[in-house]
Order: structure tokens, then C-alpha cells, then sequence
């Protein structure tokens, strides 16, 4: 079955970007070779007794980025949390349907969330550095997993973590010093060097720049474009400018039901679905 | 752009109208401030100056207390009086049971001789024309002070024969005679000293022999009845030392950990809910109700001792556990949620993530509540007066499980004293270092919560 939905959205891919030919880069054309990273299939969610979530169903490709949109309330967040289960930590949140990473079934009560979240980490949305020095933000986590055999190797994950985030460069005389004590775009990317230093396979990031100013912004941008190349991205976002900038697929989400799903350019140049036609012209949102 | 700011005159005619309408309900908004922050100058004005009379009064009452008369005196140990044997010393052959039986002899021996006698002999070379009787002469010394001439002559007999200035204190009655404490002007009837003692210590003051010295005593003696001028606090510190010594060791733990367990980990059900009531209500119990429950628990059912600072310290725990866990709670609480997703979405688990992040940014906080539960313990009296540590003990302490009594029952005790007007000062005293005590307690609260805060 999910051997049948890859050659499905493969043949879809494929007739997209014959559409929007001139618009296509590179890097979605490498996309159809690519496999699917997490899978979701017909996944609900209830808080207590109101369902949050209908029915929904999405691939994530592998060292890509794909966004979710939509209006708010209508249950990006909730989807996301589904993936790494920090909705397990909600009073009163159930999740229904399944969902799998590299073939594995991710509720299954077997799995050990402690892994789970060593291998799909989280930004969110609210920069949330520990109050430690930004040394200690990034080496937690490989301490607490036990990723690093001695105090060398320790330094040289921090290092080159922070590098990975474009951080380092701002840093590296007050490696000492309080996280908290950065900018609000640095402590967002002191999160996004914190969560990659566990080597992730997948990184959820929760709408990471809507605390942060324009340039701030553009970085975290940019940057998620360079983490493309080794991880896998989710992101949520209220902006569309941004899911165009940085996402290779798009998702739609509209009071709790996947509307459309889809590369970028389609999705915004060509919905085939009317709601999503007047979300991403503006007409509501 | 300055043009239209400097034209304030060309405002238009319905904005002029706004405005005035705004201007009339302006002033009467400001005087409502003013008022109300005149109500909050009063308040604070009026809870100062109360809190400065009590200082006061607490103050100018206890203070004089820490001076104490106190006779300074040629006493001489002349072997007329001083009847006994030579101190033992440990022959050859002799077992060390023998040895010990041989000296506590001696020293009843030696407790036996008239002290009384030696001390009078030294007050009348000091004062050698004065006719006075034996009764009289003695009531202006401490009845515990013949003690202190017996203790330097077990220490060292070689002192026999030898005159040594030493000081010991005047009674209670001449403190308060020489203080003015009592109306001088008074009937002989209603004096508690006789005109030839009061002549005698005015006498004696006058020359020099007796003076006001600093009432070291206070802190190094016990509580005492036949001796009150030498009655001291030791035994009470000690008690309320051990108990507040139990109640860190038990109650700190158990809350902290109860706290962390309820608020973290405990599923929310019917039970954590009535669980969370009644440590609420437990809050709000009086004290008495849990001394009731110390001598009903410890006493009658695990028998533990009477009157020991480990029974109050129990009883204490209690009371004061409801504190330190719902202080906690509110502690953890107001950790703010992005902190322990940040800890969850790294894979930490969840008890890695409450005391790795949770708990650490909430240690002023526990450690406030800690402080405050602790110095509200150090303060109670209705439940220990329950388990009999209103008991007269004289004598320190060694252990918790020891008879003993507490700073502020000392203060209950010394105010129903009978010997009033030299107590009163007293008590005043006992109050004055309670609540030095109170007050470093807090200083060292604010001076760790201010490192820990620095530290994050
Ligand atoms: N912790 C929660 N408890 C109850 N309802 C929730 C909770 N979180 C979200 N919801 C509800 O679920 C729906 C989707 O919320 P969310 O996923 O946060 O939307 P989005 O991120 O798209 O703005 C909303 O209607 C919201 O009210
Ligand atoms: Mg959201």
C-alpha cells in the first residue's frame, strides 16, 4: 500500500512540473527520485471531545521541506505534533489513524517516544532557549542520548552544530554565556542548533519566525534551505511568501480537513481545490 | 511638520468639543488616583509605625535585660569553711570504677559545704562596718552563684587558702531594686527586699562593687526557678534548634517531593483532586489541632518521649508541610509551558525534563516557601504546649529525644512567671532573640535566593 501511494504522487509530481515548467528549480525536479520520509494516513485528533483533526492524509518526502497553511485554528500545529507525539503531553489529546516513519508505525505502543523525538525534533514557535549557556542548550541533547563518548567529541557536536545553524560565527567568544541572554532570531537558531545536534532525521518546525523581525526572518530562511540538503523539514507557517520561499511541497489545511497537497508552484500558481484558490489569493485567511 | 504641531489653535470645532469632554472626566480620573495612592501611603504609613512601636516597645523592655547586676567579690576559700579531703587522684592498683566512686564522693563531699557561708564572709571585708543579718545578706546574691565558688574549687582545690576576686551575679530582687523597676517609695511590707539588704545593694553600687554587666549568661544557661537571675535561654535554643533541625530534614524532602509528584507526574483524577483539597485545608488547620494529633500519634501511639524537640519537630512537620507543598506547586506551575516542551521535544523524559529545567529555575521559589514554613514552625507554641514542652527542663539538651523546652514556649513560660517585674524584661529579652533569629533566617533566605537568581 504505501509502495502504491509513492508511484501515485510520483505520476502526480510528474504532471506538475510539466505545468509550471519554467518555475521548477532543481531541487523539487530531484524530489520525484526522492522517498518518503514520514507517511500519515487518514490520522484524526480529538481534544476531549471535539475533533480537531478529519481524515488526514500526507507524505513527506525525504531532505525536503514541505509547508503547512492555512487559516488559523484550522489544525496545522496539531499535525505537526502528531509527528513526533508531543500531543501525548496534552491533557485530554487523542490521535487516531496512522502514521509512519521510514515504515514504522509511530503510535505503536512499542515505539519509545524518548526515540522518537531523538530522531524527529521540534523549533517552536517562541524561542525557547533553556536558561543555560548556549553551550550547554546545544550539548543537552547529545548528552541526554549519550551521542558523544567524551568531552572532545561533545565540543566538536556543539561546534559544528552551531555551524549548521549559522550561528557559530556570533557566538563563539560567549559560548558561556546565557542562551537567553541572544536576539530573538539568534535564540531561534541557537533552537534550530540545539535540535539538529541530536542528528535528527526529520526537524518540525512551528510557525519558527513569527516572533522575529524581517531580517531575523530571512535568515532562518536561508538557513532552512542549507538544512534541506540533510534533513527533513516540516514547517508551519502563517505566511505565504514564506511557504513559497522555502518549501519544495505544500499543504492546506481548512478547518481540520487536508484541502490540497501539493509542490509549491502548483499550489499556488494552479489549486486545483476552490478554497485554496481563495486562501492563497487573499480572499479569507 | 512642525507647522501643524505649533497650530493648536486651528483645531477643528468637534475635535475642541471631544477634547473637553475628555479634559472634564481627565480631572476627576486624576484625583481618583491621587486619593487611592494616598489610601496606600496611609496604609504603609500605618503598618510602619505599628511595626516600630512593637520594635520599640520589644526593644526598650528587653534590652536592660541584657545588663544585669552583678557583684564583683574578693571571695576567699579559707580552709575553716572549706572542710574536706584532698581531691582524689588515681592510686596504683586502683580499678577505674573504684577511682570515678572515690571522686563523685569528694564532689558530693564538696557540694555539701556551707557556699553560702564563704560568699557572705566575702561581702561583709567589702563592706565591714555593716550590720546586717545572715538571711538578708545572702538574699542580694543569686541563689545559684554558690555553685560557680564550688565548680572553680573542683576545678583547681589548690585554691584553698587563697582569696580570688571573682564575679558573681546579685539576685533578681537588686537587679530590679538598682534598675528602679520597683517603686522605691514602697512600704517595707510590699518590698521584696528588706531595708537592710536595700541599703546593702545601694551601697554596694555606689562603690563600685556591683555594676551592670553584660548578661552573657542569657545565652549559656538554662532555665531556672530557685535561681532566676541566672535563668538563661540555652536549653530553649537547643530545643528549638533540634526541632527546626527535624522539620528541614523531614519536611523539606517529603513537600518538595510530594509537590513535584502531584504537580508533574499524578494523573488528574477524582483522588489527585481530593488529594489537592485537603492539603489545601490541612493549610488552614490550627496549629493546636496538630499538637492534639502529636501526643494522640507520637505519643500514645509510638510512644515517644514526652516533652522531646523530636515529638515537636514531628508535629511541626506537619504543620508546616502543607505550606512547602503548595508553595512548591505554585512554584513548578509558573514555570512557563515552552520550557519543559523545549526539554520534551529534545527526547529528554519527563523526569529528566523536571529536574533537569523544571526544577532548577524553581529553587528560589521552593527555597523561599522552605524559609517561611520553617520560621512559622520556629514560632509556634499552641501545639507544643500539647506534647509537655512547657515542661520546666533544666538542662541543655543533648539529642532530640531529650527533654527540653522551645524558644517561644520559654516566652509563654517566663511571662506567666511569678517573679513579674524581674521577668518581664526577660521575656522581652527571649523575644528579641527569637526574632534575631527570625530575621537571620530570612536575611540568609534573600541572600541564597538572590545567588540562585544571579546564577540563571
Ligand atoms: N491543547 C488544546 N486543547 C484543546 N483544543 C485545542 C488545543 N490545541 C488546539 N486546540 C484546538 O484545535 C484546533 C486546531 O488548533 P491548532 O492545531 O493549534 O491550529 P493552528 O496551529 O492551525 O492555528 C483549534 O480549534 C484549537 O482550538
Ligand atoms: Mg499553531
Amino acid at each position: 500500500m504505501t509502495h502504491n501511494q509513492e508511484t501515485d504522487t510520483a505520476a502526480m509530481n510528474m504532471s506538475t512540473s510539466q505545468f509550471i515548467e519554467d518555475q521548477v528549480t532543481g531541487s523539487s525536479r530531484q524530489l520525484n527520485e526522492m522517498k518518503t520520509r514520514v507517511t500519515a494516513r487518514d490520522v484524526n485528533v480529538f481534544y476531549g471531545a471535539k475533533q480537531a483533526l478529519f481524515d488526514v492524509s500526507v507524505n513527506v518526502p525525504d531532505k525536503s521541506v514541505i509547508a503547512f497553511i492555512g487559516p488559523s485554528g484550522c489544525g496545522k500545529s496539531t499535525f505537526l505534533r502528531c509527528l513526533n507525539r508531543m500531543n501525548d503531553t496534552i491533557e485530554g489529546c487523542r490521535v487516531e489513524g496512522e502514521i509512519r516513519l521510514d515504515g514504522q508505525d509511530v503510535y505503536d505502543p512499542k515505539i519509545d517516544v524518548v526515540e522518537l523525538r531523538a530522531r524527529v525534533g521540534m523549533v517552536f514557535q517562541k524561542p525557547n532557549p533553556f536558561p543555560k549557556s548556549i553551550f550547554e542548550n546545544v550539548a543537552y541533547g547529545p548528552k541526554i542520548h549519550g551521542l558523544a563518548s567524551n568531552k572532545t567529541d561533545l565540543e566538536e557536536i556543539v561546534v559544528t552544530s552551531l555551524k549548521k545553524a549559522s550561528l557559530f560565527e556570533e557566538v563563539k567568544d560567549r559560548l558561556h554565556e546565557p542562551g537567553t541572554g541572544l536576539s530573538g532570531g539568534q535564540q531561534q537558531r541557537l533552537c534550530i542548533a540545539r535540535a539538529i545536534a541530536v542528528s535528527p532525521e526529520v526537524i518540525l518546525m512551528d510557525e519558527p519566525c513569527s516572533a522575529l523581525d524581517p531580517i531575523a526572518t530571512a535568515k532562518i530562511e536561508e538557513l532552512i534551505d542549507e538544512l534541506r540538503a540533510n534533513f527533513t523539514i516540516a514547517i508551519v507557517t502563517h505566511s505565504m511568501q514564506q511557504a513559497a520561499r522555502v518549501s519544495q511541497r505544500t499543504a492546506f489545511f481548512h478547518l481540520g480537513v487536508l484541502v490540497e497537497e501539493g509542490p509549491t508552484e502548483q499550489i499556488f500558481t494552479a489549486p486545483s481545490d476552490k478554497r485554496t484558490q481563495d486562501y492563497v489569493t487573499g480572499r479569507f485567511g | 511638520m512642525t507647522d501643524t504641531f505649533s497650530k493648536t489653535t486651528d483645531v477643528p470645532q468637534e475635535t475642541e468639543a471631544r477634547l473637553e469632554r475628555i479634559r472634564t472626566g481627565l480631572a476627576k480620573r486624576h484625583a481618583r488616583e491621587k486619593r487611592f495612592r494616598l489610601y496606600g501611603v496611609l496604609a504603609i504609613a500605618a503598618a510602619l509605625a505599628f511595626v516600630a512601636i512593637l520594635f520599640a516597645m520589644i526593644l526598650s523592655k528587653g534590652l536592660p535585660a541584657f545588663q544585669q547586676a552583678s557583684l564583683s567579690l574578693p571571695v576567699t576559700f579559707s580552709e575553716e569553711l572549706i572542710e574536706v579531703d584532698p581531691k582524689p587522684v588515681r592510686e596504683a592498683g586502683q580499678s577505674a570504677a573504684d577511682f570515678q566512686a572515690a571522686s563523685l564522693r569528694w564532689q558530693r563531699d564538696v557540694t555539701l559545704i556551707n557556699w553560702n557561708r564563704v560568699l557572705e564572709n566575702a561581702v561583709r571585708t567589702i563592706a565591714p562596718d555593716v550590720e546586717i543579718e545572715t538571711r538578708d545578706l545572702q538574699s542580694i546574691i543569686d541563689n545559684g552563684e554558690r555553685f560557680k565558688l564550688r565548680d572553680a574549687f573542683v576545678a583547681d582545690p589548690s585554691i584553698l587558702g587563697r582569696a580570688i576576686q571573682m564575679d558573681v551575679l546579685a539576685s533578681a530582687d537588686v537587679d530590679n531594686w538598682l534598675k528602679g523597676n520597683i517603686n522605691r517609695d514602697l512600704p517595707d511590707a510590699q518590698q521584696q527586699l528588706s531595708a537592710d539588704a536595700r541599703a546593702l545593694a545601694d551601697r554596694l553600687y555606689e562603690e563600685g562593687h556591683i555594676r551592670m554587666a553584660f548578661a552573657w549568661h542569657i545565652f549559656t544557661n538554662t532555665d531556672s526557678r530557685s535561681a532566676p537571675a541566672s535563668a538563661g535561654l540555652a536549653g530553649a535554643f537547643m530545643g528549638s534548634l533540634y526541632m527546626m533541625l527535624v522539620v528541614i530534614v523531614l519536611a523539606v524532602p517529603i513537600g518538595v517531593a510530594s509537590a513535584i509528584y502531584l504537580e508533574e507526574f499524578a494523573p488528574k483524577n477524582r483522588l489527585t483532586d481530593l488529594i489537592e483539597v485537603n492539603i489545601n485545608n490541612l493549610a488552614a488547620v490550627p496549629s493546636i489541632v496538630f499538637g492534639l494529633l502529636g501526643a494522640a500519634v507520637f505519643i500514645n501511639y509510638f510512644r515517644l518521649p514526652l516533652s522531646a524537640p523530636i515529638v515537636g519537630g514531628l508535629v511541626l512537620t506537619l504543620m508546616t508541610l502543607p505550606t512547602i507543598i503548595i508553595a512548591t506547586r505554585s512554584a513548578l506551575r509558573a514555570v512557563p509551558p515552552s520550557l519543559r516542551q523545549a526539554a520534551l521535544g529534545l527526547g529528554a523524559s519527563k523526569t529528566q525534563t523536571v529536574f533537569h529545567h523544571v526544577l532548577p529555575v524553581t529553587y528560589p521559589g521552593i527555597l523561599t516557601a522552605t524559609i517561611i514554613g520553617v520560621a512559622q514552625a520556629l514560632g509556634e507554641t499552641a501545639p507544643l504546649l500539647l506534647i509537655g514542652m512547657n515542661a520546666f527542663v533544666a538542662a541543655v539538651p543533648g539529642s532530640p529525644f531529650e527533654q527540653s523546652t522551645a524558644l517561644p514556649v520559654q516566652i509563654f513560660l517566663w511571662q506567666g512567671n511569678e517573679n513579674r517585674n524581674f521577668f518581664e524584661a526577660r521575656t522581652s529579652a527571649a523575644i528579641i532573640v527569637l526574632l534575631a533569629l527570625m530575621i537571620s533566617l530570612n536575611a540568609i533566605a534573600i541572600f541564597l535566593r538572590s545567588r540562585l537568581e544571579r546564577r540563571r
